[in-house]
């Protein structure tokens, strides 16, 4: 009994401790919760609210581009788009057999389709076809009942009604990538419906285009599901781009160029630079790449040997050849080396030490001078003047001209050319300069590349009294307030050199007589080009083998013509390059008449033609 | 000696009179708070988990009055037997479990599942009490003797380890060294059994599964990972605390309803709960919580027999360490072990064990003066 109670009461204090510990336990359990719900409530409450609400950017619609008399050159389309949310469905497979049935969707992508459904979360909504026409809207709206969990809805895709026409010049929009993503802060990037400028006027001018992203508050629970919206800022469309671009003389030089290979035209008002078309030969359908381009087309495009996607007036790089002579003349005059009367004697070859250079005139042109050594477009008479020169004075004009540099036009991926100096050569190819390459440098050969904008460029400066314009397709206020700086050149000299223009078009020997303008009054001046893409062995030219016509198509000679219009009054430039067109004069030549006529007719800048040709006609 | 030990047997009318009608008018209140948080959990709605906790309650509720009125020496007697049966059924999980797999903790026994680790907290404190019954003092401070409790706290949590269910094998050795502790083993043993565990901490650690490894170290940093294993703690913590003093009201705690909240209809129903009523409500439940603890100390204190005062007051530690454990999880006091909060977690057999565990209680009260002798044979 003694042990007993001295258990009890042992069991007693025990017990007491016990209790008190869980006494304790409670305490503590209150005081927690105390310091969680009460003093740091607020704080919770906060996260709370931001765990609860989840802000959505909305895609803002992108800006227009618009020729430059407004005609929309891309666009916003409504596109109707069909999609499936896997948990409104009883049977996701059964749903999109029938939806097969009615509009044509592949099985591949109803594969896609269904396996995309089912890895991401049941109410999200998973596209099948966004271009739906009309009649097939109808066809799935009429069998809604039978569609489970199928939505139809609009989406606006971008559309280029002209399609390739002005593909290189717009370029396109596409969805973002990583680099982008790292680059540019802007959340909607973030977003995977928002597509961003690849090239041309559409990555130029993104951020114009783009606009602002609206906001929408959005209660959402922890999987993500939208409850409601609870606030909305709808942001700021993207603004509408007006460039200098004519839509029917851009579409009428694309025409003249379609039936070549490969060719690009670039036409410029020669006193603002405004560039008013821009052809590249051949063209791609931009809208491809709207939603991202199938692995197959984009190869294709790719590795198409003629280069569809590069824009070739800004990209693509050629030997002027003859178009440069104007250049060397200028050089020349400038250092005083010869005057306009300097007279050379053509014998059809020019002797430099061992090597023999031969004029395009395989009899020779006898003796001629500067206006007329331009026209007739002599090799020989240009070979001494370049040698007389020397090659850095000839480099010095042709960059004021704007050759061998970007003209920083307002697109992307502009190349320089090349107009190649003494230094330059020491320095890229660690060898000295040899006066023979002196001697094709006069006519365009050898080093220099130009691009088919910057000739047309070259073109504009020699004709608009010097000014040193710079292309462009989409111009501030401020900028087009500016004045352009000027070449300073001899008057008599360039008066020479525009003359030999006149006369490659409208003299009795010029290259180019078959460029002539159809307009009674107004005068074409221009010259022609063509450059040789191979070195013609001594071998081959005994055979005549450079002057057959079935030459292969690679080894032809690149044809270019440049010119402008009206000869009194200059308004207009146009530069033609045709890849592989052969002769300057039969290749060339015409489709930049054509292109200048078209120009002419139009009249873009509005300019007092009229009075030019009433110039013309005392001139 | 033996005449005054054995009582007469009480009637049927004596026992219902005797029964602690207050305690089983506030048990169902419990459960109807329960039933509330359900109904929000699921959007407020009867279906999925409020009807049938009800359900499951009521069935509960029955076997509760059931137990309290079989007489306590028939616990007494059937103890051990109980226990071993629990033993067996761990391991036949273990078993199945190893066959299916990756972490098992039920039987399915076709009607219902059971879950043998729940039952094992209601048996061992049996069995432990009608150890300690037997026990005398001098017993007691003998090491060696320890050996037999110790192994009877020892196999079911390793047993429930095996599982693997850390929380559930943390509240079987607190539940048992709880018991050892009234039942008047010396103080420098448990520091000792302290230290021992301090000591093997490290090896612990190295044998503890990753997803285990990972709430620990979850604990000590919630924010180390805020949408994988710290989700929990910092959702709740946001949930609690949007609550304030008064609550977010019914149906409107918009972490819970917005399903921020993981598992909001069993381990974070008391979040659920304090997010809605504010710390008013979560404290009136802690301290209606408590109420039943002191109940159980009350009965325990009243109660003739040792066996009985132990019973009673190792149910009440047991309840008190579910609460304990489940709130100061849920506060981000302690890691998340997946302790449901009695009464009010959707879950068949916690609900069912608490009930039975209720139903010995209740016997022990209603049994209160009935005298029980060392062994059963002496009955």
């Amino acid at each position: 009994m003694y042990q007993e109670t001295d258990r009890h009461r042992l069991f007693t204090r025990r017990a007491l401790v016990l209790g008190a510990g869980q006494l304790g336990m409670f305490g503590l359990l209150l005081g927690r919760l105390w310091q969680l719900q009460v003093t740091e409530g607020e704080k919770y409450a906060l996260l709370a609210e931001d765990n609860r609400v989840n802000t959505k950017l909305i895609v803002p619609a992108r800006g227009r581009i618009l020729d430059r008399l407004g005609r929309p050159l891309a666009r916003n389309v409504p596109a109707y788009r069909v999609r499936v949310v896997r948990e409104r469905t009883p049977d996701l497979r059964r749903t999109l057999r029938s939806l097969a049935e009615l509009v044509p969707v592949s099985p591949r992508r109803l594969q896609e389709v269904e396996e995309q459904a089912r890895s991401l979360r049941p109410f999200v909504p998973v596209p099948i076809r966004d271009d739906l026409t009309w009649q097939e809207v109808a066809r799935i709206a009429v069998h809604a009942p039978e569609l489970p969990g199928i939505l139809l809805d609009q989406a606006l895709l971008r559309d280029y009604p002209h399609g390739p026409i002005l593909a290189h010049v717009l370029g396109y929009v596409g969805p973002v990538n990583d680099r982008e993503l790292a680059n540019d802060r802007d959340p909607l990037l973030a977003l995977p419906e928002f597509r961003i400028g690849k090239k041309g006027i559409e990555k130029s001018y993104d951020k114009k285009l783009r606009g602002r992203a609206g906001l929408s508050k959005v209660e959402v629970n922890a999987l993500g599901r939208e409850i409601r919206e609870l606030d909305r800022d709808e942001g700021q469309p993207g603004e509408d781009l007006q460039i200098s671009v004519d839509l029917e003389l851009q579409r009428f030089c694309f025409d003249r160029l379609a039936g070549e290979k490969a060719a690009a035209a670039a036409v410029v008002d020669v006193h603002t630079g405004a560039v008013l078309a821009s052809v590249s030969i051949p063209s791609f359908d931009p809208k491809a790449f709207t939603n991202g381009l199938s692995a197959a087309t984009w190869r294709q495009l790719r590795d198409d040997p003629l280069f569809p996607l590069v824009d070739k007036c800004i990209r693509g790089q050629y030997p002027p050849g003859s178009t440069f002579k104007m250049v060397t003349a200028l050089a020349a005059l400038e250092k005083g080396v010869i005057d306009p009367g300097h007279e050379v004697f053509c014998s059809g070859v020019f002797t430099l030490g061992n090597a023999r250079f031969h004029c395009w005139k395989t009899g020779g042109h006898g003796r001629l001078a500067l206006v007329q050594a331009i026209a007739q477009s002599c090799d020989v008479y240009f070979y001494d003047v370049a040698l007389r020169v020397g090659v850095d004075a000839i480099a010095s004009m042709a960059r004021r001209f704007g050759l061998g540099e970007r003209l920083g036009v307002d697109l992307p991926g502009e190349r320089p050319g090349l107009v190649p100096t003494r230094a330059w050569k020491r320095e890229r190819l660690g060898e000295p300069w040899q006066k023979g390459e002196t001697v094709v440098t006069g006519i365009g050969q050898g080093f220099v590349l130009t691009t088919p904008l910057q000739l047309a460029v070259m073109t504009a400066r020699l004709c608009n009294g010097l000014r040193m314009v710079r292309p462009w397709f989409v111009r501030s206020p401020e900028a087009a307030a500016e004045e352009w700086p000027r070449i300073e050149l001899p008057e008599e000299g360039l008066r020479a050199v525009l003359r030999g223009m006149y006369e490659v078009v409208n003299g009795a020997r010029g290259t180019a007589r078959r460029a002539k303008l159809p307009i009674e009054g107004i005068a074409l001046a221009g010259k022609t080009g063509t450059s040789q893409v191979k070195r013609i062995t001594r071998a081959e030219r005994a055979r005549g083998d450079h002057k057959r016509k079935d030459k292969p198509w690679r080894e032809r000679d690149h044809a270019l013509f440049v010119c402008y219009a009206p000869y009194a009054a200059p308004r207009y430039a146009v530069a033609v390059v045709v890849e592989h067109g052969g002769s300057g004069s039969k290749a060339a030549a015409p489709p930049a008449r054509d292109i200048m006529t078209r120009t002419l007719e139009i009249n873009p800048s509005g300019a007092d033609l009229i009075a030019a040709r009433s110039r013309t006609a005392r001139g | 000696m033996q005449g005054r030990l054995r009582s007469r047997e009480l009637t049927f009318e004596e026992k219902l009179r005797a029964l602690h009608w207050p305690f089983i008018l506030l048990v169902p209140m419990l459960a109807v708070i329960g039933y509330a948080v359900l109904y929000s959990a699921a959007g407020g709605s009867h279906e999925p988990w409020a009807w049938r906790h009800a359900v499951r309650f009521t069935a509960g509720f029955v076997v509760m009055l059931t137990i309290a009125l079989v007489d306590v020496r028939f616990w007494f007697r059937w103890a051990y037997v109980i226990f071993v049966a629990t033993l067996v059924l761990l391991v036949a999980v273990d078993i199945v479990g190893s066959f299916s797999k990756g972490a098992q903790r039920w039987l399915n026994l076709g009607l219902f599942q059971l879950q043998p680790s729940e039952l094992a907290k209601v048996t061992l404190v049996m069995a432990l009490a009608r150890f300690l019954h037997a026990a005398r003092l001098e017993d007691i401070v003998r090491p060696v003797y320890l050996l037999v409790p110790l192994a009877m706290i020892g196999l079911p949590a390793v047993l429930v380890l095996l599982q693997p269910d850390l929380g559930t094998a943390v509240m079987l050795i607190a539940v048992g060294g709880g018991m050892l502790f009234l039942g008047g083993v010396r103080w420098w043993k448990f520091v000792l059994a302290g230290a021992l565990v301090a000591a093997s901490l490290p090896l612990l650690w190295a044998n503890l599964r990753d997803y285990q490894r990972q709430r620990v170290l979850t604990f000590l940093d919630p924010e180390r990972d805020p949408l994988g294993a710290g989700y929990h703690i910092i959702q709740s913590k946001i949930a609690l605390g949007s609550g304030g003093l008064f609550g977010r009201g019914f149906l409107n705690g918009s972490q819970s309803q917005l399903d921020f909240l993981p598992e909001k209809q069993t381990d974070f129903a008391f979040t659920l709960l304090a997010e809605e009523s504010g710390f008013v409500g979560a404290a009136l439940v802690l301290i209606l919580y408590f109420v039943v603890v002191f109940l159980a100390f009350f009965v325990g204190m009243r109660a003739q027999s040792h066996f009985g005062r132990l019973l009673a007051l190792g149910v009440g530690l047991n309840f008190s360490l579910y609460v304990f454990i489940n709130v100061a999880m849920i506060t981000g006091l302690i890691p998340v072990v997946g302790v449901p909060l009695p009464l009010i977690s959707y879950g068949g057999t916690a609900m069912m064990t608490t009930l039975m565990s209720f139903g010995l209680l209740l016997s022990v009260d209603v049994h209160r003066q009935v005298r029980i002798p060392r062994y059963p044979s002496e009955l």
